[in-house]
């Protein structure tokens, strides 16, 4: 008989020698006790986390902890049920509404994962005969979902709207609607799309736009609407998707837009359809995180003067950190080696990062991804970069 | 189009060759993946350079059926030959 598992060979010895060579399990940790938004118990350590997405600290919210409690208490636990069955209740339709107006556009769906709303909204708007254009650093659930669909799928250069262009120019003439897709900021690299040439470009070329603002939502733009508010482009956006998961700090995804269709889409959706519905507490969980990010624009301020201080302190130590500034930052490393060493060393000293290899990063090489909270006080990023200097040293990857 | 499968597969092998981890006695019938050992990743990337040369994009989908430098040439002329 042939092993089922015959196909994971290689995975085991790579992941085998990334045991062997650090000596844990860098996809295994566990965060044994949560002290605060930016402080866990890794190993009985307390541990500084630079890798958590959780930009403005509000998974930690005592107001969104007690609605969430209020909504258990009143509703129950979960929803049993898809949002096209038995799922939708009144709570469901509330969020859908906040979130809509929150965005200032018609209509919001709401689905039980950000991974869902990307693969949801991808594979029902684009069939058969229509053409998906990625950017080629695109995340797997965007991946995942021009799978699930089936248009044609073609990938553009990272970044890069001539590229862009010059293939939305190739397919002139053909018949089919033809679908964008970038993100606002890129959850490996922290780069920042530049929506208004990319907003340029579909105009000319009479194609649609779906941005995924899931690291740029609450992070960026006057309100924290994201990459298209802050480059004034949220008009040429057609759809925008996101994610619960990082600044609200719950979990679940959104798909607003301002085409009258989104009831359609709805039944059309095979994520949406065949799935159970967001449980209360979640819901009443993020509606009220949503309350605070309004009420707290100083939040983002916060936030984005800590990103400052993190990649100029990496740039200063001399590591080879993002090029620009947002609150994700990651360290790009020449050898799998070295950032293995590195990122075991940074946890044993208290620091806890994402450890990201390729083919999940751009270009081949291993990073070190850290991501910034609005919560984290000026002395830990200052300790965490002591951390990373001294850490840097001892793998020689700096002198 | 001029292009023919054998025009287009010496192109792709000469920019496989400019490449220096790419082991120098391949031909037509080497399986990308396999043979040249590139990832799913890699793949696409060389593919996007292939696409800028000769100026037609290759739907992922289409990929999905390539498996030796023979299949990508037959693949692009035929979406030549379409277009
Ligand atoms: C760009 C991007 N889109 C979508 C997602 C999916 O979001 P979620 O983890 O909330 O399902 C993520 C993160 O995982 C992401 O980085």
């Amino acid at each position: 008989m042939s092993s089922i598992f015959a196909k994971f060979s290689g995975t085991a010895s790579a992941l085998g020698g990334l045991i062997e060579s650090g000596g844990r399990n860098p996809f295994g940790v566990v965060i044994e006790k949560v002290v605060s938004s930016t402080v866990g118990v890794i190993e009985n350590r307390e541990t500084l986390l630079f890798g958590t997405n959780n930009y403005l600290g509000l998974s930690q919210s005592q107001n969104a902890v007690k609605a969430a409690q209020d909504a258990a208490a009143k509703y129950g636990v979960g929803t049993t049920g898809s949002r096209i069955a038995n799922g939708t209740q009144s709570l469901h339709r509330q969020l859908e509404v906040q979130i809509a107006s929150h965005f200032n556009r018609r209509d919001a769906m709401v689905f039980s994962t950000g991974y869902q709303a990307n693969l949801g909204i991808i594979s029902a708007l684009a069939g058969k005969e229509d053409y998906l254009l990625l950017d080629a650093d695109s995340h797997a659930s965007i991946y995942d979902g021009s799978r699930l669909s089936t248009a044609q799928v073609i990938r553009f250069r990272h970044n890069d709207p001539d590229d862009l262009h010059k293939r939305l120019k190739r397919l002139e003439g053909t018949p089919g609607a033809k679908l964008v897709v970038v993100e606002g900021i890129y959850s490996m690299t922290g780069n920042i799309a530049p929506v208004a040439e990319f907003a340029a470009v579909k105009r000319e070329t009479d194609s649609y736009l779906l941005v995924d603002e899931a690291h740029s939502f609450g992070v960026i733009g006057e309100n924290g609407l994201g990459v298209a508010e802050a480059a004034g482009v949220e008009k040429d956006v057609d759809f925008i998707a996101g994610t619960f998961s990082k600044s609200l700090g719950t979990v679940g995804g959104y798909c607003v837009s301002d085409h009258p269709e989104m009831d359609l889409i709805r039944v059309n959706c095979r994520p949406y359809m065949f799935t159970a519905s967001l449980p209360p507490e979640v819901i009443a969980a993020t509606m009220t995180a949503l309350d605070e990010m309004k009420a707290h624009p100083e939040l983002r301020t916060q936030l984005m003067d800590n990103a400052k201080r993190l990649h100029g302190g990496l740039h200063r130590i001399g590591l080879n950190a993002s090029k620009q500034v947002s609150p994700v930052v990651a360290v790009t490393l020449e050898t799998l080696g070295q950032a293995i060493t590195m990122w075991n060393r940074l946890l044993e000293e208290g620091v806890y990062v994402n450890l990201s290899l390729p083919p999940a990063t751009p270009d081949n090489r291993p990073l070190l991804r850290c991501s910034v909270m609005a919560t984290h006080t000026p002395a830990q990023i200052d300790k965490a970069l002591e951390v990373f200097a001294s850490v840097a040293r001892e793998c020689s990857v700096l002198s | 189009m001029s292009e023919t499968v054998d025009s287009v597969s010496a192109l792709i092998i000469q920019k496989l060759l400019d490449n220096p981890k790419v082991p120098r006695d391949i031909n037509g019938d080497c399986k990308i993946m396999e043979d040249l050992a590139f990832d799913s990743l890699a793949v696409m990337n060389f593919v996007m350079e292939i696409e800028d040369t000769l100026d037609v994009s290759v739907p992922l989908d289409k990929l999905a059926d390539v498996r030796t430098v023979d299949d990508l040439a037959k693949c692009i002329v035929d979406l030549q030959n379409k277009g």
